[in-house]
């Protein structure tokens, strides 16, 4: 098996056993990234010196055995909304052009503690508003199962990476299935951690009460590593939670023998594919032989978690993306004859076409006579999901659906009907309003295209999502599949 | 002149939006020095108060206390619950696009503030008061409209700032400076600003509006900005005043509309009008999670206020007998009231060091727009000076000129000495006489002295001083009388 095709937990033994060195792991997937990156378009930043330098800096570490930690040496891509110190961040956006942070996102920090060598930034819907990657400011990003299709989004570079074999493991940012989503697209392991779990300082922000950094990786184990990496509080969030960061890894292979599993029937909605159907009703029957009581919930206000999302996320945004004006960092257009004639300039030539499609939505949303009938409305229904939430976790441990109603599509498909596009997420947005947390673990390929499991957990719950993801994936063979380019395992 | 005839036709109402920088050591919302005068341009900024990308705030506890402080100070209700808004608008020196704010539910509101105005109680309604962070500020090359460029210095943006704002209770301009006056006694009482307003510490924009007398509802109001001073103040709603009362006779209709006051012009200005009024889009801010203020927290606050205006010069009229308005006038700000408590107990008569600081010391101070602890005469000197006269030394005439003369001395003491000692006889003749006069006349106390009891000579000395009108030198005093008892 070629090193880029191997888990963390695999190469962290092989690197701690000095079988292979962290210069040579990362040399192997750099030489990845050169072969199929033209193919994937999955990095918008290869930062390769960086990288070799941190791997040698792990290397050293390695042989001194000193401070050596489960990422050590671990080649992890980043998702380009966060903030890198004096690397290029762009949120896959034009209008941060040239804009190089002078500080790095604390998950950043914290996996530089670690010893994680960063490979590059990876491409993205631009802020991370998209569900195709099609949105992205600089080019699309090619899901490595079928260069036609795209990788889902807006992480969809992070994932076409770990797919791939462009990276172990990547972080990807999700505000309404941006993670998941992906991930289930590209037939990796994908988490939205509980908002507040993980610090969002650095994160360049889409929508602040909704955002949050998770892990993207090739299974379950890597991803509880990775977030238990970047989890826990900081003073320089005040939205992160001070709850302990509980050991991931504990309780992760407890299997789900007598947990209480929730079938949401909204969940299965209308337009979804029928062999997705009927691999989540198989990963369903599967998880009942192991133990699990499974029983029919229900969550009423699904239908109206997708409304009330596409208002308070681009209400949100039309302010968080107000800064972006051109006179301070980032592409400024210049021919403006006067102050406000630039900002139109600039913002008009700036931003793409979906950014300024939601900075109306939101502007609009928020605006004088509105506020009560959309956003104020919108909080109204945000507060009936996470009650449906709180009703459901009394009868159930967690809740089991379908990542996305299809599998990858082809690009260009739904370019030209936003909503078809924003259709995408009707089934991972409810957990980003409703406070809690999910995982996309691969269950299966409708043909040859990778689609995901969901598993939703409650609030500050992670260990309950992963111990469920992960005794599905144990019992089954979907997460060893590889994309074609990524190879064959040997 | 017009403001008088308006308002006898016409009922002025006035209410003001102060706000008031807060002492903090750092910033807001990030760890960044509040120092913007003294520092060089964008020297203290940082990632947060640059409002780059992926940023966050954190609140400045200290800053919220100092809010709720003044509240309390204010008579204000503190609600247990508060939160944080956006109010977004585009502009160059506010580097997020939106403002950090409070909207509707601030950390205080319903409050009142009570002075008297020329022997009249008045009261004050206080709206609320509220917690936002400043805006950078912006340097021009020439003229806002047509500067080629155009300097944006950040390290105000994010110091923390208070909206005070006012009901709609004060009548005239008086009222206004003086609720102003008062309010920035308060303040400066609590210690949570510096009271400057021409630095900016301390700004003031008004609501003015005209009513026919005796009508109950409001009448079109205009928002008047940028006034830098009291008398700005003053001047800008008289004006106003004057402004909408001909428009009303001439059977006008007053826009709705922001003006700015042009002081060395000495008028108001259009803006902006309403219909082009701003939408702010208010909402709550979601990178900073609600606050819950704890009532043992206020309870705190409230027992750490210190004795404030009112209080104190309820005191000043009571203990010292001054009227109120001495004491008013004394109390208006923290620094001459403790000027005026350090004469006194260093023995000076009250209504003496009132007239002195409120009279010649006042007016000296205003004519170089200096506030009395910046003076180099001290408490002492002062009470040095008063003694000199009471103990008829020195003829008011000469008193006048003597403060005069200490205050341009870096140190007046030497002014002080030069009084007393142009004044003092030392010619021995007339001491001599002095001396004999108070042996004829106090011959119990030479008697005694002479038995040994030294401090009958005290007292004899003590006579001659009186006699002398404190012209003499007590030293020669001394020994003459032990030469000539002896």
């Amino acid at each position: 098996m070629k090193l880029y095709q191997r888990t963390i937990r695999e190469l962290h033994q092989m690197l701690i056993d000095r079988e292979i060195s962290s210069v040579e792991l990362t040399d192997a997937v750099l030489n990845q990234i050169d072969l199929v990156g033209d193919k994937t378009k999955a990095y918008l930043l290869v930062t390769r010196e960086l990288a070799l330098r941190q791997a040698q800096a792990a290397d050293e570490r390695l042989r001194a055995k000193r401070d050596v930690r489960p990422l050590t040496g671990i080649p992890i891509a980043l998702k380009d909304v966060l903030c890198v110190r004096d690397v290029a961040s762009t949120a896959g956006s034009k209008i941060l052009g040239g804009f190089t942070p002078p500080y790095s996102a604390t998950v950043v920090e914290r996996l530089e503690g670690e010893g994680a060598v960063f490979l590059g930034k990876t491409n993205c819907d631009e802020f991370a508003m998209g569900s195709s990657n099609e949105n992205s400011g600089y080019w699309p990003v090619h899901n490595p199962w079928s260069l036609d299709r795209v990788p889902g989004g807006s992480s969809g570079g992070s994932a076409a990476a770990v797919a791939s074999g462009e990276a172990i493991a990547a972080l990807g940012s999700d505000t309404g299935g941006s993670i998941r989503q992906p991930a289930a697209l590209t037939g990796i392991v994908g988490m939205k951690p509980t908002y507040g779990r993980v610090s969002r300082y650095g994160l360049i922000a889409f929508a602040s009460s909704l955002d949050q950094i998770g892990p993207m990786t090739r299974d379950v184990a890597d991803g509880a590593l990775l977030l238990q990496a970047i989890a826990g509080n900081d003073p320089r969030d005040s939205t992160s939670s001070s709850r302990p960061v509980p050991d991931y890894l504990a309780t992760l292979t407890d299997g789900v023998k007598g947990m209480r599993l929730g079938v949401p029937k909204e969940y299965f909605v209308a337009g979804m594919e029928p062999a997705v159907e009927q691999s989540i009703r198989d990963a369903i029957r599967l998880l009942e032989q192991q133990g699990a009581s499974i029983e029919e919930v229900s969550l009423p206000h699904s239908d109206v978690a997708l409304p009330a999302y596409y208002i308070i996320a681009p209400a949100e945004a039309s302010s968080n993306l107000a800064r972006y004006d051109g006179t301070r960092y980032g592409f400024q257009a210049g021919g403006g004859r006067n102050l406000i004639e630039e900002y139109m300039l600039t913002r008009q030539q700036g931003f793409g076409a979906e950014v300024k499609r939601r900075i109306m939505l939101g502007t609009y949303a928020l605006s004088s006579g509105y506020y009560d009938a959309y956003y104020l409305q919108a909080q109204k229904v945000r507060t009936l999901i996470i009650e449906d939430f709180k009703k459901a976790f009394e009868k159930v441990d967690a809740l089991l659906g379908a990542t996305s109603p299809t599998a990858a599509f082809e690009l260009g498909a739904k370019t030209q009907d936003p909503v078809a596009m924003y259709l995408n997420d009707i089934i991972t947005i409810p957990a980003n309003l409703g406070n809690v947390c999910g995982i996309s673990v691969p269950c299966g390929l409708v043909d040859g295209l990778p689609i995901g499991l969901q598993v939703i957990a409650p609030g500050f719950g992670e260990e309950v999502a992963l111990r469920v993801a992960y005794a599905f994936e144990a019992a089954t063979e979907f997460h060893r599949a590889r994309s074609p380019l990524m190879g064959a395992a040997a | 002149m017009r403001a008088l005839e308006a308002v006898t036709r016409y009922e002025v109402v006035v209410g003001l939006e102060v706000h008031a920088q807060i002492l903090t050591q750092s910033k807001m919302f990030c760890g960044c020095s509040t120092d913007y005068l003294t520092a060089p341009p964008n020297a203290n900024t940082c990632p947060v108060c640059l409002g780059l990308p992926g940023s966050l705030p954190v609140i400045n506890r200290r800053a919220v206390e100092a809010t709720i402080r003044t509240a309390l100070a204010l008579n204000c209700e503190i609600p247990e619950f508060s939160k944080f808004d956006r109010k977004n608008y585009f502009y160059p020196d506010l580097p997020k696009g939106y403002q950090i704010s409070q909207y509707d539910l601030p950390f205080s509101r319903n409050g009142r503030l009570e002075f008297d105005l020329n022997g009249e109680a008045k009261r004050c309604g206080i709206t609320r008061v509220h917690l936002e962070e400043d805006t950078g500020k912006l340097l021009h090359e020439g003229a806002i409209h047509e500067a080629q460029a155009s300097l944006v210095n950040f390290n105000r943006a994010g110091v923390p700032l208070m909206e005070i704002v006012s009901e709609p209770d004060l009548r005239s301009a008086d009222e206004a400076r003086e609720y102003v006056m008062r309010l920035r006694a308060i303040l400066q009482y609590i210690g949570v600003n510096g009271g400057d307003m021409e630095s900016g510490q301390l700004r003031c924009d008004a609501n003015v509006s005209l009513r026919p007398a005796g009508q109950t509802e409001y009448g079109t109001k205009v928002e008047v900005k940028n006034m830098n001073s009291f008398r700005a103040i003053h001047r800008a709603i008289e004006f106003e005043i004057g402004r909408q009362t001909e428009v009303l006779d001439a059977g006008g209709r007053l826009a709705q509309e922001t003006r700015g006051w042009n002081d060395a012009r000495g008028l108001t200005v259009s803006q902006r009008s309403k219909e082009y009024a701003e939408d702010y889009r208010y909402f709550p801010e979601p990178d900073l999670p609600p606050l819950d203020v704890s009532r043992e927290w206020v309870a705190q606050i409230r027992a750490g206020l210190p004795e404030l205006p009112a209080a104190r010069r309820e005191r000043f009229m009571t203990r010292f007998g001054l009227s109120p308005y001495d004491a008013s006038l004394l109390t208006s700000s923290k620094t001459m009231a403790e000027f005026f408590e350090e004469t006194v107990r260093l023995g000076a008569p009250a209504k003496a060091a009132a007239n002195w600081i409120l009279g010649d010391f006042s007016r000296l101070l205003n004519a170089d727009r200096k506030e009395i602890d910046e003076a180099s005469i001290k408490p002492v000197h002062l009470q040095q000076l008063i003694s000199l006269i009471d103990s008829g030394a020195i003829t008011g005439k000469m008193a006048k000129q003597t403060f005069d003369a200490m205050y341009r001395a870096p140190d007046p003491g030497p002014a002080l000495e030069a009084a007393r000692g142009s004044t003092q006889i030392s010619g021995d003749a007339e001491l001599d006489r002095i001396v004999v006069q108070v042996i004829a006349e106090n011959a119990k106390s030479v008697a005694d002295f002479k038995a040994g009891k030294g401090q009958a000579l005290k007292f004899l000395i003590g006579q001659g001083m009186k006699i002398s009108k404190g012209r003499a030198n007590p030293q020669r005093l001394d020994a003459l009388l032990r030469e000539k008892i002896s």
